[in-house]
């Protein structure tokens, strides 16, 4: 099953390199990782995305915990949550198709955030399976370069991820 | 307030930490912490001969004592020479500083002379580690490095300092900071009191129980808790590799160790068992056997202070994370407490069934197969020699199996070797940093004549310090563990395993002024190692020839349940 697990973590030289190891050395999996610092310029939100047994999402959130440099973890897709990525993705674009991708854009509330003679860059936010569905609905378009940001999260309501 | 150079810091901190003893070699990263060391005399340096035997010794210290040791060594050929000794105490959750030192701040990233890149090296096998970026930060970072080493699951911790960090004519106030609090790091302190009570139910109501337990016990100085409370209850212990001397390997309760080379009747008391209660063990490959077939009749109880231990390779019933001293100690209070007593019926038959395994084999070797004196024999008679008494420190082979099935140790921290990652090599250096902390007692090193070649330099630091430690040299002209793997599953192709060309390691000895013997025949064992033993102020080489054929038994059967063991070349279960 898929997961997506929240990290705050120190906001030192290393931690990241810590995160990423300790994955590999593992053999847990990764889908996507995003990182940056928060509010707190002292710690970096991270989110990763993997997919695993029951069994080895608890591992991998027991042996995040163990690293010295993070500070909480937790997986958010225990709970009500909310997850966006975003994708920028360059198409070819010229003749009829103009207008084709812009019909699609609109569907997906995507924008068109450059525009050349020959190409567009579409800019779309959205869970993981709404930007694989975009890519699926282009049909026959000839996609350019795709560019996603790897999954953020966040849980519904007032609970908060807070040191 | 005093000023001091980041060098002064290393050694000042060190000092105030406690630290008596550091284990070394220098290079030029360190050249001005070694200046500092020159000009004071509160912590004193050793110099070893190869880096990895620095961090053993620092380990075994650790071993020994509770404490984190201490390792200092130059950057790049000094660091990597360290990862092996890391990396030994990494996986038996040894508590180790090692300060490693590195190219100057602004060369770190352009291939510098002696560079590498020791926080990416060390990543996977420490605890955590630091990079001084500031030297103001010294004082500070050594506190949090022996802080984190030593508290909650110990394990090695890498202190990375640039050379400029150390400058001496850079100089600030010094100040030791008298405790430590991190936000991202709170060791727990005792476990929770519902499973507990939920645990000690099961205790109490168990009909073939088991305490299985492990370094936890040991590092986690729980040996007297768990004495207690398997006395109150009056349950068979069996302690893993890490854990033997955490139960007195003399007490009619001790089942003696358990797993691949574990006693009959403990692999046979664990696979039959109703109720099995892991202190301070993590469920190794080496004692479980088939994960699938471990213990299919028990409920498990795991006392871990390790989160990640609980359930990592076996599912169990009631996890309790937190240190096996506090654990136990609540415990023994609700055992005491209890209305309830442990159903002594049921553990009578038990007992009955337990005494009839070990009846049937208990420990026992075959010494009319060969003319040769027997390896277990050297063990029993090194028993003997000390009265069970001996810090016993161990390389890694047969002779290190030999080791734990025969000598009986009845208290805890004596028994030192690498367990997890199985360090040849181990053993000497090991020997040498109890010797320098306890002058007193006796150091043994078992070892076999593979083992002992792969840090045999370090008899020239022995001869520096006068060290006088036992080395037991087990010899048996092969790598006796791989032989025996190669007989039992390789038609006996012995690839690489015989140690052809071995020295003479008498006259080695001698050259490196220490005394050596050699020993062929069992008669004379006795009167030899007593002899040995009486030259307190001597490093003595006793060389051992041994029937080159012996195997290690009990042997599980990979894959198999705990049960399934060869008990000799021939007999299976």
């Amino acid at each position: 099953m898929r997961h997506i697990i929240s990290v705050l973590l120190e906001n030192e030289p290393g931690a990241l390199s810590r995160v990423v190891g300790l994955f590999s050395q593992r053999n847990f999996n990764i889908e996507s990782l995003t990182v940056a610092a928060t509010e707190d310029p002292t710690l970096s939100r991270l989110t990763v995305t993997t997919i695993g047994s029951d069994r080895v999402v608890e591992q991998i959130t027991k042996q995040l915990n163990k690293l010295v440099d993070v500070v909480k973890v937790v997986d958010l897709s225990e709970g009500d949550h909310i997850e966006r990525e975003l994708m920028m993705i360059k198409l070819k674009a010229n003749g009829q198709m103009r207008a084709e991708i812009k019909r699609t854009c609109d569907i997906f509330r995507g924008q068109i955030i450059d525009v050349t003679p020959n190409a567009y860059t579409v800019q779309l936010i959205g869970d993981s399976s709404k930007l694989d569905a975009f890519i699926a609905a282009l049909g026959t378009t000839s996609i350019l370069e795709v560019v996603r940001s790897g999954v953020s999260g966040i849980a519904r309501g007032e609970k908060v991820l807070s040191v | 307030m005093e000023l001091l150079s980041g060098a002064e810091m290393v050694v000042r901190a060190l000092r105030d930490q406690g630290v008596k003893y550091i284990y070394g070699y220098p290079g030029g990263a360190l050249l001005h912490v070694y200046d500092a060391l020159f000009q004071q005399e509160e912590v004193e340096h050793i110099l070893v001969r190869h880096e990895q035997a620095a961090t053993h010794m620092a380990d075994a210290y650790a071993r020994a004592t509770n404490k984190a040791g201490v390792a200092l060594v130059t950057s790049g050929p000094g660091a990597t020479n360290a990862v092996t000794g890391i990396a030994t105490a990494y996986m038996d959750s040894i508590p180790m500083v090692v300060i490693t030192g590195q190219v100057m701040s602004h060369l770190i990233g352009e291939d510098a002379f002696q560079e590498t890149d020791m926080l990416g090296i060390s990543r996977p096998i420490v605890k955590h580690n630091f990079s001084v970026r500031r030297a103001e930060d010294i004082p500070s970072i050594i506190k949090k490095a022996f802080y984190i080493a030593e508290s909650g699951r110990p394990g090695p911790v890498v202190v990375d300092i640039p050379k400029d960090m150390t400058n001496p004519t850079d100089r600030f106030p010094y100040e030791f900071p008298a405790s430590v609090k991190m936000r991202s790091y709170n060791p727990i302190s005792r476990g929770h009191s519902g499973q507990i009570k939920k645990a000690v139910d099961m205790l109490l109501a168990a009909k073939r129980p088991v305490l299985y337990t492990g370094g936890g016990v040991i590092m986690g100085g729980a040996s007297e808790q768990l004495i207690k409370l398997a006395r109150m209850l009056g349950f068979p212990v069996t302690n893993t590799l890490m854990g033997l001397g955490g139960f007195p390997g003399t007490d009619p309760q001790s089942l003696g160790m358990l797993g691949m080379h574990g006693s009959y009747e403990a692999n046979m008391a664990m696979h039959h068992a109703d109720l099995v209660m892991s202190v301070g063990a993590r469920f190794d490959d080496r004692v479980t056997n088939g994960t699938d077939k471990f213990c299919p009749t028990a409920r498990i109880i795991h006392i871990d202070i390790d989160p990640a231990s609980i359930s990592k390779t076996i599912e169990v019933d009631v996890p309790i994370v937190g240190p096996a001293a506090a654990v136990l100690e609540e415990m023994i209070e609700l055992v005491a407490a209890a209305d309830t007593k442990p159903d002594a019926e049921a553990l009578a038959s038990w007992w009955k069934q337990i005494e009839e395994w070990r009846t049937r084999h208990g420990g026992r070797y075959r010494t009319d197969d060969s003319e040769k004196m027997k390896p277990q024999q050297v063990i029993e008679m090194l028993s003997k020699v000390t009265n069970g008494d001996a810090y016993v420190c161990s390389d890694v082979g047969q002779h290190q199996m030999f080791a734990a099935q025969y000598y009986k140790f009845n208290k805890p921290n004596r028994w030192i070797n690498s367990g997890g990652l199985g360090t040849m090599g181990f053993g000497l250096p090991a020997a040498m940093g109890v010797k320098m902390n306890f002058p007193d007692e006796e150091v043994v090193c078992v070892t076999g004549e593979g083992s002992i070649q792969m840090n045999i330099q370090e008899l020239s630091t022995c001869k520096q310090y006068n060290i006088p430690v036992k080395i037991i040299n087990i010899n048996n002209q092969s790598l006796g563990m791989v032989r025996q793997w190669q007989d039992m599953n390789y038609e006996s192709r012995h690839s690489s395993s015989y140690m052809d060309s071995l020295p003479d390691f008498i006259k080695l000895a001698e050259a490196y002024g220490h005394v050596g013997m050699r020993v062929d025949r069992h008669e004379d064992l006795e009167a030899a190692m007593r002899e040995a033993f009486s030259l307190k102020d001597r490093l003595v080489f006793m060389d051992i020839y041994v029937d080159p054929f012996e195997h290690v038994y009990p042997m599980q059967v990979p894959r198999g349940s705990m049960r399934d063991m060869w008990l000799s070349k021939t007999e299976r279960t």
